[in-house]
């Protein structure tokens, strides 16, 4: 298995892995997400995707207005700090977007029935809300000890699910560090894994530190290399989160004419993530993370 | 005001669930005054967080550094908040209703919406979970209209809302929310909701923030004004 490399471009990524129609999940809560992966996912046209996260996002935002998806399952369509997400309101408003909304509770337990291999979660929530009006696929179910009525939501087990990580080896045993969202979750629910990392590290950095490790290989079917594939988003001790940039897609999502324009300079018109940081040579300097060193701790026995 | 009137409502050592905006930044100026062994839980996972910056959302990096614990949502949702272990939890909404129930999802019909709004988020859980419900939201007809147009929290737990005119609190008789305090220079009827709303018998006069709260909140805590837009 060691000599096994799975590391390769993420346009051969994408192109293998991901198909037109495909139930896709690129999660990360607000931490590593993977926009190096929407944008090529964009380059290469994927359409009628059933596209899953938490949090849609600037990320699925882009997506949408660029015509991949068919379908939003969600649980908050914002964009964090700032207001709406005007290509999904837009979308939704003018009903050309089918949603499936849950809360985020709901969306985390249909992640941990899917890598469970259940058909679904049971949860205490949603008593007193319109939300299972709006959304039949949210039922309920008595429990057989108790008596109890409780909530069920069906598992989401998606046909690829990518995640972003600070590094990996070359198998796909990927380390992340910070908020951790639902990623684990996702990835064991998926039928196919692709993990993007910061770095490709060897096997031995990956054994120094166990603990890290959030997906195992033998989930992964692709390994990527992208070093600020998450910006805008962050890589906790890589780069911090371009708030600006965040604060700054209310005013291009707002009109459809900037928000195109936007994909055209900066998803359309780069070949890749390095081009994309190439044009755009003050991030570095702008984002860079500070040091904040762990205390370590003793694996020996 | 609101925030330092929302931080207020904090006892130190209280484990709250935090939000993001105005709730935000009511609990990180509570921990810096009367309250600094507040434990500030995040959606996100940082669990007893010690924000060194205000963080703009609630999946700032700065949420990690220096916090007691980072675990994945599935642990935050199941083992904290399902578990029981919130004390008080911090929501926000675009409509509150009589009985504090509160929207979130949407302005007019779900299938033909006049606004879409991001939904539910945390919030129907927190809503459900939290021992104490504590509600943040500017007062007008609009946005308190008798009945929400779609009911995103349920509003069984929410003890107080905390507005730009004085404070609702829970009639514990009736269930519905009464007004029991103003804030300086707010007269009673200035405070419209879109139902009619009763006074408790003795109104509160609040507080206005102090020049150490005033301080912290503007040079501080949100010095771009991220939260503070008056």
């Amino acid at each position: 298995m060691a000599d096994r490399s799975k590391v390769m471009s993420l346009e051969d990524a994408v192109a293998r892995h991901v198909r037109d129609g495909d139930v896709v999940v690129i999660e990360g809560f607000t931490h590593l997400i993977s926009f190096a992966a929407a944008h090529e996912i964009i380059r290469q046209r994927r359409r009628d995707l059933t596209l899953c996260r938490l949090t849609p996002d600037l990320i699925y935002d882009q997506m949408i207005a660029a015509g991949c998806a068919k379908k939003l399952v969600f649980s908050w369509a914002g964009n964090p700090g700032v207001g709406s997400l005007h290509a999904f309101r837009r979308a939704v408003e003018g009903g050309t977007l089918e949603i499936e909304e849950y809360s985020h509770f709901g969306m985390v337990a249909r992640f941990s029935a899917g890598a469970a291999r259940l058909p679904f979660w049971t949860l205490r929530d949603y008593a007193g809300t319109d939300l299972p009006k709006a959304n039949p696929r949210i039922k309920s179910v008595t429990c057989p000890y108790t008596g109890e009525e409780l909530a069920t939501v069906p598992a989401l087990n998606p046909d690829v699910t990518i995640v972003h990580a600070q590094r990996a080896d070359a198998q796909g045993n990927a380390q992340i560090w910070g908020l951790l969202g639902v990623q684990k979750e996702a990835a064991f629910a998926s039928k196919r894994v692709i993990v993007v990392v910061e770095e490709l590290v060897d096997e031995r950095v990956i054994r120094s530190d166990p603990n890290r490790t959030l997906i195992p290989a033998a989930i992964v079917t692709a390994v990527v290399v992208e070093p600020w594939g998450a910006h805008p988003s962050y890589a906790q001790g890589y780069y911090d989160r371009d708030n600006d940039f965040y604060v700054g897609w209310e005013g291009i999502s707002r009109d459809k004419g900037e928000l195109a324009h936007y994909l055209d300079e900066f998803v359309y018109g780069v070949k890749s993530r390095g081009e994309y940081m190439q044009k755009q040579p003050r991030l570095m300097e702008r984002l860079r993370a500070g040091e904040q060193r762990c205390a370590g701790v003793n694996y020996g026995f | 005001m609101m925030a330092s009137v929302a931080a207020r409502e904090l006892a130190d050592g209280e484990v709250v669930f935090v939000g993001i905006g105005l709730p935000n930044l009511a609990c990180n100026l509570a921990r810096k005054t009367h309250a600094p062994n507040l434990v500030l839980i995040y959606e996100s996972g940082a669990v007893g967080a010690t924000p060194s910056r205000l963080p703009v959302s609630i999946g700032d990096p700065a949420l990690v550094t220096g916090s007691l614990m980072v675990c994945g949502m599935a642990d935050v949702f199941q083992l904290f908040l399902q578990n029981g272990r919130i004390e008080v939890g911090f929501l926000g909404g675009a409509q509150v209703d009589r009985y504090g129930n509160i929207n979130t999802t949407v302005i007019g019909d779900y299938k033909k919406p006049k606004v879409r709004l991001p939904g539910s988020g945390g919030a129907a859980e927190i809503a459900i979970h939290a021992q104490r419900v504590l509600i943040v939201s500017k007062l007008s007809p609009r946005n308190f209209p008798e009945r929400v147009d779609f009911l995103t929290s349920p509003g069984h737990r929410v003890a107080k809302v905390i507005t730009d005119k004085g404070v609702l609190e829970r009639d514990s008789g009736s269930g519905e929310l009464v007004l029991a305090s103003l804030y300086p220079g707010v007269d009673v009827n200035d405070v419209h909701v879109g139902w009619k709303l009763r006074s408790r018998a003795h109104l509160g006069r609040l507080e206005p923030p102090s020049t150490l709260e005033l301080q912290l909140l503007r040079e501080v805590l949100d010095p771009q004004r991220l939260y503070l837009r008056s």
